[in-house]
């Protein structure tokens, strides 16, 4: 297989999730040495972002998505230390989790998989978070966006108790917000002060990278 | 087992040897935003329509839920029971995850409620159970925790049985007690389903409780939800499940139930399933005389 064909596979074998076939494909890549940026940045990131495109047109559903995530996930595991030995840049680091009060993470964690599958670097702190979670995460892990997720019209005024002390914690400045679940809507988002809201998984990574475009712009600026 | 509800007028009655209990699911804001709006505006009227369609799709019993964002809640609710009461004499079952809801909902609503409803949270339990006491309700009973929901069928099971006890300690009957055995999509977990069927046959087994669950959720995210909300229906009631807070306007699903009652035997001589075809032809014949 020329470099060019391995590609087109990786592309349409993800579009399908075909896990082993992704990563064979991949392992072969690399052992017929192509960069693992490549791989990444031409074929399984475009893949992803069809996926994204077609759930959005109504074309595709959730368990395609879920099983494309998952196979690109597997590659990412081939490809992830070889992304940080050649120093490639991540496209972000995302910290995840679901409210305190709150256990729901179906949702949740179908965005992870579609960020994973954008190139973020996902940090799940799971269910159950409180505002100290968020900050010792975000004090550790040192976040791009900050994700949360609530389920139920009774656990979203988390968002903004969170919001409250990760201001306090004088940490607002340093991340992006995002929030999102079943109840959430835009007006609530802007409601709580938060930097971006999704309705969806695929909207979600758009979302997610039109606020690290801002952030690269406002770095920069 | 009998859980027993009622209206202002009507009683009804759910267990394993009674025709499935419909909880109409349509009244409720999430994911309706022309709805939340008018809500937000104190404008209930899109209920009347709401109410008219489960009625005539065939509901026994209808789910009331006035969860939106950045409303008194407790307000909404209770105004929402006081005029569907004057709509129909259906029974209510009262949906809310706030307490001062609940506590509002009961308060306005006539009859005996079924509320919707508590965890095996103690915190939860704490504060739900005595107001079901108090109002003499019936409770749907959710076997998850704050660790999660649980993936398997022993540890809802598990949950369970600490939810039996806690309802039992503060002097509610089990009748009154309908566990929720959780419903979760097939389309993030390809044995969803197939815990939440095992689950529901062991409750029924074990202790013979009335269930009810969300039985739309288990198509979230999947194209053709109405077959397989239709198709997950019947294999639930012959695990055991009870009632469902479900889609009762389409009838396709509805269809799919009625079915089920006859085939199951629990419509003796499909006595509701004739006079539920009546009256689908009688409405056929007088839109097609209107026309």
């Amino acid at each position: 297989m020329t470099h060019d064909e391995i590609l087109k596979a990786l592309f349409d074998e993800t579009l399908v999730g075909n896990a082993p076939e992704v990563l064979r494909l991949t392992e072969l890549g690399i052992a017929e040495g192509m960069t693992p940026s490549a791989i990444l940045f031409d074929a399984l990131i475009p893949s992803l972002e069809e996926v994204g495109a077609r759930f959005e047109r109504g074309d595709f559903f959730v368990p395609e998505m879920l099983i494309s995530g998952k196979a690109m996930s597997g590659a990412l595991n081939v490809l992830r230390p070889l992304l940080a030995l050649t120093g490639a840049e991540t496209v972000g680091t995302f910290l995840m989790g679901t409210v305190k009060g709150d256990v729901h993470d179906i949702g949740k964690n179908l965005v992870n998989i579609m960020l994973e599958g954008a190139g973020f670097n996902v940090i799940d702190i799971g269910v159950q978070a409180g505002p100290e979670k968020f900050i010792a995460a975000i004090n550790e892990h040192n976040p791009d966006i900050v994700g949360m997720s609530a389920f139920l019209t009774t656990t979203m005024p988390m968002f903004k108790v969170n919001i409250h002390e990760i201001t306090k914690a004088g940490l607002r400045d340093k991340v992006m917000i995002m929030v999102g679940g079943a109840p959430v809507t835009q007006e609530y988002a802007d409601v709580v002060g938060a930097d971006g809201f999704a309705s969806d998984a695929s909207t979600a990574v758009r979302i997610a990278k039109d606020l690290m475009q801002k952030r690269r712009a406002s770095a920069n600026a | 087992m009998h859980t027993i509800v009622k209206s202002a007028t009507k009683t009804l009655t759910i267990g394993h040897d009674q025709p499935f209990c419909i909880i109409g699911e349509r009244i409720n804001p999430t994911g309706r935003k022309k709805f939340q709006e008018q809500l937000r505006a104190g404008d209930l009227s899109a209920i009347n329509k709401d109410v008219a369609d489960q009625v005539a799709g065939g509901c026994d019993m209808l789910d009331v839920n006035m969860g939106v964002p950045l409303t008194d809640e407790p307000v909404l609710l209770s105004k929402a029971i006081k005029l569907i009461q004057t709509l129909t004499d259906l029974p209510i079952c009262i949906d809310s995850s706030i307490i001062e809801a609940l506590q509002a909902g009961l308060e306005a609503y006539e009859g005996k409620a079924l509320v919707n409803s508590v965890t095996a949270e103690d915190e939860r339990m704490e504060i739900v159970l005595p107001l079901i006491k108090k109002h003499g309700a019936a409770i749907i009973a959710l076997p998850n925790d704050e660790t999660g929901i649980p993936a398997t069928v022993e540890e809802r099971l598990v949950l369970t049985e600490k939810i039996m006890r806690t309802v039992e300690k503060y002097g509610i009957p089990l009748e009154d007690l309908v566990i929720d055995p959780l419903a979760m999509t097939v389309g993030a977990d390809p044995e969803a389903v197939k815990i939440t069927l095992e689950t529901i046959y062991q409750i029924r087994q074990r202790w013979g409780l009335n269930m009810t669950l969300g039985a739309s959720n288990i198509s979230f995210g999947l194209p053709h939800r109405h077959a397989l909300n239709a198709a997950f229906l019947p294999a639930a009631m012959s695990a055991g499940l009870t009632s469902a807070v479900m889609d009762g306007r389409t009838l396709q699903i509805v269809d799919a139930v009625r079915a089920s009652d006859l085939l199951l035997g629990l419509d003796p001589w499909g006595g509701n399933w004739i006079s539920r075809y009546r009256a689908v032809e009688a409405a056929k014949a007088a839109a097609i005389t209107e026309v």
